[in-house]
C-alpha cells in the first residue's frame, strides 16, 4: 500500500526519465551550438560550473549580470551531475589538471579548505572580501573561508528543519529523545523519517547531533580529532536509539533526503529532519499532507542546549587557472549579489546568505518559515574544516553505517581511530 | 613448428617489433610507472608533501580491512558469477552446437546481450529490481529493497554480469565444441555410452582446453569488475569491489600513491589467476599443445 503510494507521488512530482533524458539531450544540442559561434569572440566568455538547478534560476542571474557588466563579459553555465560527490569528482580531476577553461566554480561549502588548500581557487582581495562579507550570516561567510582570507563569496545557503504533522502533534518536540519518544506512542502513524544511508547525510547528521551535544569532529587547528568523550557518546546514543526504534523505518540504512521526502508525502510519517525543499514539494505533490505539514527548529539533543545543524549551499569560487581572473572575480561577486540570491529564493527555493533577505516580504513568501531558518543558521554548524574533508566524512559515515549497530563506547575509540587515519592519509577508506 | 633458420626468425621479430613497440608504450610504460608512483606519498591536493617513502602505502593498504573486505566480495562476485556463466554458457553452446534451423539467427540473438554496454545493462537490471519502479518484487509477490542489503545486493550484481557475459562464455564454448570429431562420438555411442557419458567422457576432456581459456577469461574480466557494482550501489552494502576501491583512492581521494598500489595489487592478483590457471590447470592458448585441438 505504501509502496503504490509513493510511487504515484513520485510521477506526480517528477517528469519522466524519457522526458527527463531528452531534456538533457536537447540542453547538451544547446549548449554545444552556443560553443560553436566561431571567430574570436571581442567579449570575454566565462564558465561556470555548478550543479543543474532545475528551475533556470542561475543561467538568468548569469543572464542579468553579464547585461550589467556592459559588455565586459558573457557568462555560460556549465551543468555538473546533480550528485554532490560526482560535481566534486568532475571538478577536482580537471583542476588538478590545471583547466584553464574553469572561470566560475558553484562550491559545496564542504569544498573550500580542499580546494584553497591545493592552489585551486584564487584568494578574494582584501577589498572584494570585504564587500562579499558585508551583511551575510557569518555561518555562510564562515563556509567560505580558509586561513583567514576568503575563497568565494557565499550565494545560498541550506540548512535542515524538524517538520511534522500537526494533525498526529500538537507541539513540536524539543529534543531528539522526546521526539522518539512522542513517535512512538502515535504507533503506525508516527515514523521518524532521517537520512542513515552511507553517505554525506550520514556525515551531516552525526556532525549536527555531536555540535547539539557541544562536541567537534576535529581540534581547533584541524589537525586532530578532537571528538570528546561524553558529547560523541551522547550523540552516537541517539543515533542508536533513533535506528532500533519502532518509530523509524526499516529503510532506514539507505535512506537519503529524497526518500524520506517522498515517505513524508506518502503521509506515513510524523516527523522529518530535511532540508527547506521539501515545502514547495509537499505543496505540489502531496496538498493533503501539506496542510498540516509545520516547521520547528531541529531538535536538540540535550534540552538546555538549542540544536546546532550542519550548514550546506553553494558559494562562488575562483578557478586558479581561469585567464580572465579580474572579471571572473567580478562576474561572481555580481551573481552572488542580493538580487540573484533572492531570484535563486523565489525561483529555485535556495535560501539566501544575506541576513537582510529574509526580511524581504518576496523571499518571505518563499520561506514562510524565514525566521526560523535565519535562527537556526546562525547558530549552525561548519562541518569538519579541513582540506582532507572528503576522506574524513568516508570515515564518518564509513564507521557509523549501519547506525542500529552502533555501540556508543565502542565506535567513539573507532571513530577517533578512523578520523585520524582519514586525517593522515593512512590506509584506505 | 619446424625449426626456422636465424634469417627467418630475425625477419619474424622485425615484423613484430611495431607490435612489441605499442604494447610497450600502452602498457608497460603505465605499469612500470604505477608501480614508481605506488612507492610515494602522493597525493594532489598536497603536491608539496610528495615523497619516496618505500613501501609504506603497501603496508597501508595490506593492514587496512577495506581491501581485505573489498577482496572478499570480488570473490564472491567473481566465484558467483563465472561458475553460472559456465552452466548456462555449457547449455546455450550446446543447443546452439545441435540446432538445425535457424542457426545462425539463435548465435545473434545470444549475443544480443553481450552487446549491450554495461552501465546500460547495470541500469536496467538495477531499474527492474527497485522496489518502487521495477516489476521483479510484483513477479516474485514480495517487497524487497533487492540493493539495500548486501546478499540481495550480490544476488542482483552476479544476475547482471550473467545476463551480460553468458553470450560471451557460450561462444568460447561452442568453439570448443566443433572442434570434437563426430566420428569419435559415433563410435562412442556404438560402444553404448549413453548421452551423459558421452559428454564427460568425451565430448568434455576433448575441449578442455576450451573451457579452460573461456574460464580465465571470464574470471580475469569477473575479477575486475567495476561498472555493473558503480551504477548499482557504488559500492555501498558491503559491496565494494578491488576496482571500486582503486577508484575511490586515485579518483575520489586523488591519492596517487595508495591508488596506485591498489592498481598494482589488482595487477598481482589478475597475473596470479592467470598463472593458476595455465601452471595448475593446464590452459592452453595454443591448439595442439594438449592434444585436446586437432592441429
Amino acid at each position: 500500500m505504501t509502496m503504490i503510494r509513493i510511487r504515484s507521488t513520485a510521477r506526480a512530482g517528477h517528469p519522466s526519465p524519457v522526458a527527463a533524458l531528452a531534456a538533457a539531450l536537447l540542453l547538451a544540442l544547446v549548449v554545444g551550438l552556443a560553443g560553436c559561434d566561431g571567430g574570436a569572440p571581442a567579449v570575454p566568455t566565462l564558465s561556470w560550473y555548478v550543479f543543474d538547478e532545475p528551475s533556470g534560476a542561475f543561467a538568468e542571474a548569469a543572464q542579468r549580470c553579464a547585461e550589467q557588466s556592459d559588455g565586459a563579459y558573457q557568462v555560460v553555465v556549465q551543468p555538473l551531475p546533480a550528485d554532490a560527490d560526482r560535481q566534486r569528482e568532475q571538478l577536482v580531476r580537471r583542476l588538478a589538471a590545471g583547466d584553464s577553461a574553469i572561470d566560475l566554480i558553484g562550491m559545496d561549502v564542504i569544498w573550500t579548505p580542499e580546494l584553497a588548500a591545493a592552489g585551486w581557487i584564487l584568494p578574494w582581495p582584501e577589498e572584494l572580501a570585504q564587500q562579499a562579507r558585508a551583511g551575510r550570516i557569518q555561518a555562510t561567510v564562515d563556509s567560505a573561508g580558509w586561513e583567514d582570507r576568503l575563497w568565494a563569496a557565499p550565494f545560498t545557503t541550506n540548512t535542515q528543519l524538524l517538520w511534522y504533522r500537526t494533525d498526529r502533534v500538537d507541539a513540536p518536540p524539543a529534543t531528539w529523545d522526546a521526539m522518539i519518544r512522542r513517535a512512538e506512542r502515535l504507533g503506525a502513524q508516527g515514523s521518524i523519517q532521517a537520512q542513515g544511508a552511507r553517505y554525506e547525510g550520514l556525515t551531516v547528521l552525526f556532525v549536527s547531533l555531536l555540535a547539539s551535544a557541544g562536541g567537534s569532529v576535529l581540534s581547533a587547528d584541524g589537525s586532530e580529532p578532537a571528538l570528546p568523550e561524553g558529547p560523541t557518546r551522547r550523540a552516537l546514543a541517539v543515533m542508536r536509539r533513533l535506528a532500533r526504534s519502532p518509530a523509524t523505518p526499516p529503510g532506514l540504512a539507505s535512506a537519503r533526503e529524497d526518500q524520506a521526502r517522498l515517505a513524508f508525502e506518502a503521509g506515513g510519517a510524523a516527523f522529518m529532519v530535511n532540508y527547506t525543499y521539501v515545502w514547495p514539494s509537499a505543496r505540489a505533490n502531496a496538498p493533503a499532507v501539506a496542510r498540516h505539514m509545520q516547521w520547528a527548529r531541529w531538535p536538540a539533543v540535550e534540552p538546555d542546549r538549542p540544536s546546532r545543524v550542519a550548514i550546506g549551499g553553494i558559494n562562488l569560487g575562483v578557478g586558479a587557472y581561469t585567464e580572465h581572473p579580474a572579471l571572473a572575480l567580478r562576474a561572481a561577486a555580481c551573481i552572488a549579489g542580493a538580487e540573484n540570491q533572492r531570484l535563486a529564493a523565489r525561483r529555485g527555493g535556495l535560501p539566501p546568505t544575506t541576513a537582510a533577505l529574509y526580511d524581504d516580504p518576496a523571499v518571505r513568501e518563499t520561506f514562510p518559515f524565514a525566521d526560523l531558518l535565519r535562527a537556526t543558521l546562525k547558530d549552525a554548524v561548519q562541518r569538519p574544516r579541513t582540506p582532507l574533508y572528503n576522506d574524513v566524512s568516508l570515515a564518518i559515515s564509513r564507521t557509523l553505517h549501519p547506525m542500529a549497530d552502533i555501540d556508543p563506547a565502542r565506535d567513539t575509540a573507532r571513530l577517533r581511530e578512523a578520523v585520524s587515519r582519514a586525517l593522515h592519509s593512512r590506509g584506505l577508506l | 613448428m619446424k625449426p626456422a633458420d636465424p634469417a627467418e626468425e630475425r625477419l619474424g621479430w622485425l615484423l613484430c617489433s611495431p607490435a612489441v613497440l605499442a604494447m610497450l608504450v600502452v602498457t608497460a610504460y603505465p605499469i612500470l610507472y604505477a608501480v614508481w608512483l605506488s612507492l610515494f606519498r602522493y597525493d594532489l591536493r598536497f603536491p608539496d608533501e610528495r615523497a619516496f617513502v618505500g613501501l609504506a602505502n603497501y603496508a597501508s593498504v595490506l593492514t587496512s580491512p577495506v581491501w581485505w573486505e573489498s577482496l572478499a566480495n570480488t570473490a564472491i562476485i567473481t566465484l558467483g558469477s563465472v561458475s553460472l556463466e559456465l552452466a548456462l554458457g555449457m547449455g546455450l553452446a550446446l543447443v546452439m552446437h545441435r540446432v538445425l534451423f535457424l542457426r545462425r539467427t539463435l548465435r545473434a540473438a545470444v549475443l544480443v546481450p553481450y552487446a549491450v554496454i554495461t552501465v546500460v545493462a547495470a541500469l536496467a537490471w538495477k531499474f527492474a529490481f527497485d522496489p518502487v519502479t521495477g516489476f521483479v518484487n510484483p513477479w516474485l509477490g514480495v517487497e524487497h529493497a533487492w540493493l539495500t542489503e548486501r546478499w540481495s545486493a550480490f544476488v542482483v550484481i552476479i544476475l547482471t554480469e550473467v545476463w551480460k557475459t553468458t553470450p560471451f562464455m557460450a561462444l568460447l564454448l561452442l568453439a570448443g565444441l566443433t572442434l570434437v570429431p563426430q566420428d569419435l562420438l559415433d563410435a562412442a555411442r556404438v560402444d553404448g555410452a549413453n548421452a551423459v557419458q558421452r559428454f564427460f567422457r568425451v565430448t568434455l576432456p576433448l575441449m578442455k582446453n576450451a573451457l579452460l581459456v573461456a574460464l580465465l577469461f571470464r574470471t580475469l574480466d569477473a575479477f575486475r569488475i567495476f561498472d555493473t557494482v558503480y551504477v548499482q550501489t557504488r559500492g555501498a552494502q558491503g559491496t565494494e569491489t578491488v576496482s571500486i576501491v582503486g577508484y575511490h583512492a586515485l579518483v575520489t581521494r586523488l591519492n596517487l600513491g595508495l591508488g596506485s598500489t591498489v592498481s598494482v595489487l589488482i595487477f598481482a592478483c589478475v597475473i596470479a589467476i592467470a598463472v593458476l590457471f595455465v601452471r595448475g590447470f593446464g590452459a592452453s592458448f595454443s591448439a595442439g599443445d594438449d592434444g585436446g585441438s586437432e592441429a
